[in-house]
């Protein structure tokens, strides 16, 4: 019985019973109402036919299904989620590609007649860039430290802001206006990142908001959904009965725990509060050393950029911001052991404290590159509103570290899979003394992997700004992390004893992503309106900030758009804006509380109901006796 | 492969006994397994064994494209272990312990197992009569957002 002819078989069962229902109710149906079945039914039958064949063009489909089979759909939703970041920077590369790059390489080469402009600037001063490109004498090993640290060879290429000194293309006869392009464009691929995550998310969202008012039905939902039909492995089908005992022996121990903080006496609250002060202070401590020691490290590492050889020096801010990222989690779960929380409190609030300090890092990152970037001591350099000796294209810089902590971030994934993982492995296999055996292998942590993979994402978010082809690389490595991450989960590594749900999950992965997305916007932010751009190089050389491109070509334009435009910028436009904005929110809160209430009032009549019949049936019994 | 070559002919009309249908990979790490064979065996001889009707009504229920009422009446007969047509306590008991493994220390202690279905009871039992019938069971897997991802086979 092979799988084709058994889907078709069953297929054709399925569509002939459905056929019989039909075909009683189309007889009586007019002429006009039989065309119109007919047309619908095989336009639905082309739309399935055309999903159908969507989904073997989908990316790792096989590799997933069976990544579910053998592990289950909470590990699963982490490779899903990986596919989802995979497409996305494919398609902000794509974007970023099509509008800014290409344009800027057809009139360099001079492709199709194309050439552009390049408008002399108007600060002699600040315009002197001389990007160590490979002048003189090379030695053999430059090639791979350039590779590694974006400078030499690598600052001219279409990577870096650098290249693109263009103030307007001309392809053939049409003038493309390449500053507004990019700054366009870059808010395009964060407006598409935004759009898309929350299009993914908004499917767990409906089911978050119904499930988390009150913690419901989750014993229900454990016992009656909780085995994953999908298990054909003896040894996972184990596994998962260990972790639904866990989970519901978890579950039942947490009511008798609340049961418990319930009768707490006020002594004990007491006790209790300031403890947890206390250890918030120290986590707050954490939090100013992890900060503190990154931006140490950035000024020193800044502070030496001339002497460019020692790549140890290069790296050092991706350095301490790794071991920040792995020595905080660890602090963290130290500490919420002695807080008293309930267990999955715990749990939630370790893995915002681990959200914070990743996405901050990269935060106080660029907030001290900007600090030695803006740091102006004479007059000249005021003028120019940066530091022009030391960073005379300060965004290619930017663009830089940002390569850099994704390189790094890469190197790390791989590094801590061949060179702990597996050779962890090959200790729990052959040797079998009692501390090695008690170690054990380690579990996919997801929630672990999902941060790392989301401090990513948040790098190349920021980043692509600064260096416009850095989403490919970020394509390529998570292309390439997906198989190391399978291997590594397939051969060396134990599922973890407590399951996180998927559609929690799902949900999860999303909100952290759309956490980081908004934590990007701010640094972009900053950057693009408020730090002048830097003169010597980029397209925004003839501007004072990245953002004064756009009202320079709002001025531009017909006097009629324009005062329409000015009008939509204008309080007297936001503020009714917002009023009507609020007043839609507030119907649909209404609206959900209104459904909430019609949904209490049917249980009960069905309560109701049950009782009718019961009360009817006793009194049928008792006329029965009688008679 | 199930059938034998002889018999691959006539593979409509054929039966295939319980076991061999336990020697599926799908089927084989199922704790529900002996259940899911009572349910969609039309044996007549209660021996469990089903025709090629029999296993396409089990796969088309297990499939992506079954509807959620199909899988949860489908759900509700699999959990019904003495087919009275409602899930009682012992029911629930043998549920979950199909859930925790066949091993004696695998299994929830009797304090836990009481607090467990008290839970299950007061969440799902609307008319308060110690068990579950089809109608609650339905509205209860209707609120569960893992019901469809987890009640399914491919192959």
């Amino acid at each position: 019985v092979n799988q084709e002819s058994l889907e078709n078989l069953f297929m054709n069962l399925t569509t002939l019973r459905t056929q019989e229902f039909q075909q009683a109710d189309i007889k009586y149906l007019s002429g006009w109402n039989q065309w119109k079945r007919s047309s619908r039914k095989s336009w639905k039958k082309v739309f399935d036919e055309a999903k159908e064949v969507l989904s073997y063009l989908e990316l790792w489909r096989h590799d997933i299904h069976s990544i579910e089979g053998k592990f289950g759909t909470g590990i699963q939703s982490y490779f899903s989620f990986l596919r989802f970041l995979v497409l996305l920077n494919f398609v902000i590369f794509t974007l970023m590609f099509s509008f800014v790059t290409l344009p800027s390489i057809i009139s360099k080469y001079g492709i199709f007649n194309s050439s552009f402009d390049e408008i002399p600037a108007k600060k002699p001063h600040c315009t002197v860039y001389t990007p160590s490109g490979n002048k003189g004498l090379i030695y053999f090993y430059t090639y791979p430290k350039d590779l590694l640290s974006g400078t030499g060879f690598l600052e001219m290429t279409s990577l870096f802001y650098g290249y693109y000194t263009i103030d307007a293309a001309w392809i053939s006869i049409f003038r493309y206006n390449l500053p507004l392009a990019y700054l366009l464009t870059t808010f395009a691929y964060l407006a598409l990142s935004l759009l898309w995550i929350i299009k993914r998310s908004v499917e767990g969202f409906k089911q978050n908001l119904v499930h988390d008012e009150d913690q419901f039905q989750s014993y229900c939902n454990k016992v009656f959904a909780g085995w994953d039909f999908c298990i054909t492995d003896l040894n996972a089908a184990r596994l998962k009965h260990r972790s639904l005992q866990y989970e519901l022996k978890t579950d039942l121990e947490e009511e008798r725990l609340k049961q418990k903080i319930a009768d707490r006496t006020m002594k004990d609250k007491l006790r209790i509060y300031s403890l947890r002060i206390f250890l918030n202070i120290i986590v707050l401590a954490v939090l100013s050393g992890c900060f503190y020691s990154i931006y140490r490290a950035t000024v020193f590492s800044q502070g030496n950029i001339s002497n460019v050889t020692n790549l140890l020096v290069q790296y050092l801010p991706s350095i301490v911001i790794t071991l920040a990222n792995f020595i905080a989690p660890q602090i963290f779960s130290v500490l919420i052991r002695l807080e008293d929380y309930s267990p999955a409190f715990e749990i939630r609030l370790t893995l915002m404290r681990c959200v914070f300090v990743r996405l901050a890092n990269i935060g106080v990152l660029l907030f001290s590159l900007w600090s030695q970037i803006s740091y102006c001591a004479t007059e000249k350099c005021k003028a120019c509103g940066y530091n022009y000796e030391l960073y005379p294209c300060w965004e290619s810089q930017v663009g830089q570290e940002m390569y850099k902590l994704l390189i790094f971030d890469f190197i790390i994934i791989v590094a801590v899979t061949l060179f702990v993982d597996f050779p962890r492995k090959l200790l729990v296999t052959y040797c079998s003394c009692k501390p090695v055996q008690w170690c054990g292998l380690q579990e996919f942590g997801i929630s672990d992997n999902v941060l790392e993979i989301i401090y990513g994402q948040t790098i190349c978010w920021i980043g692509t700004f600064y260096s416009p082809l850095l989403p490919a690389i970020a394509t390529m490595k998570y292309f390439i992390v997906f198989y190391i991450k399978k291997i590594s989960l397939i051969h060396t590594r134990k599922p973890s004893a407590r399951p996180i749900r998927a559609s929690s999950s799902n949900f999860f992965f999303l909100v952290v992503l759309l956490i980081g997305l908004v934590l990007a916007f701010i640094p972009l932010g900053i950057s693009i309106a408020h730090i002048p751009s830097s003169k010597a190089c980029g397209p925004f050389r003839n501007f004072n900030t990245s953002w004064a491109v756009v009202p320079h070509t709002i001025l531009g334009f017909p006097t009629g758009l324009q005062k329409v435009l000015y009008g939509i910028a204008s309080e007297a436009f936001a503020v009714p804006f917002f009023m009507v904005i609020c007043l839609v929110m507030f119907y649909f809160i209404a609206l959900a509380g209104a459904h909430k209430r019609v949904v209490e009032q049917l249980r009960e009549q069905l309560v109701m109901e049950s009782r009718d019949k019961l009360f009817l049936i006793r009194k049928i019994t008792e006329a029965q006796k009688h008679t | 492969e199930l059938l034998p070559e002889e018999e691959k002919e006539n593979a409509r009309s054929v039966r295939i006994p319980k076991s061999r249908i336990l020697t599926l990979p799908e089927l084989r790490a199922n704790p529900f397994q002996h259940r899911i064979c009572r349910v969609f065996s039309t044996s007549e001889d209660g021996d469990d064994s089903m025709s090629f009707e029999d296993f396409l009504d089990m796969l088309s229920v297990f499939s992506d494209s079954a509807t959620s009422e199909i899988k949860s009446h489908y759900a509700f007969r699999i959990f019904d272990f003495d087919d009275d047509g409602t899930l009682d306590k012992k029911d629930l008991e043998n549920l979950v312990n199909c859930l925790t493994g066949q091993s004696e220390e695998s299994r929830l202690n009797s304090a836990e197992m009481e607090q467990l279905i008290q839970n299950i009871l007061e969440e799902s039992d609307i008319d308060k009569d110690g068990t579950i019938n089809l109608s609650e069971f339905q509205h209860v897997i209707s609120r569960s957002p893992d019901f469809a991802s987890s009640f399914k086979i491919v192959l």
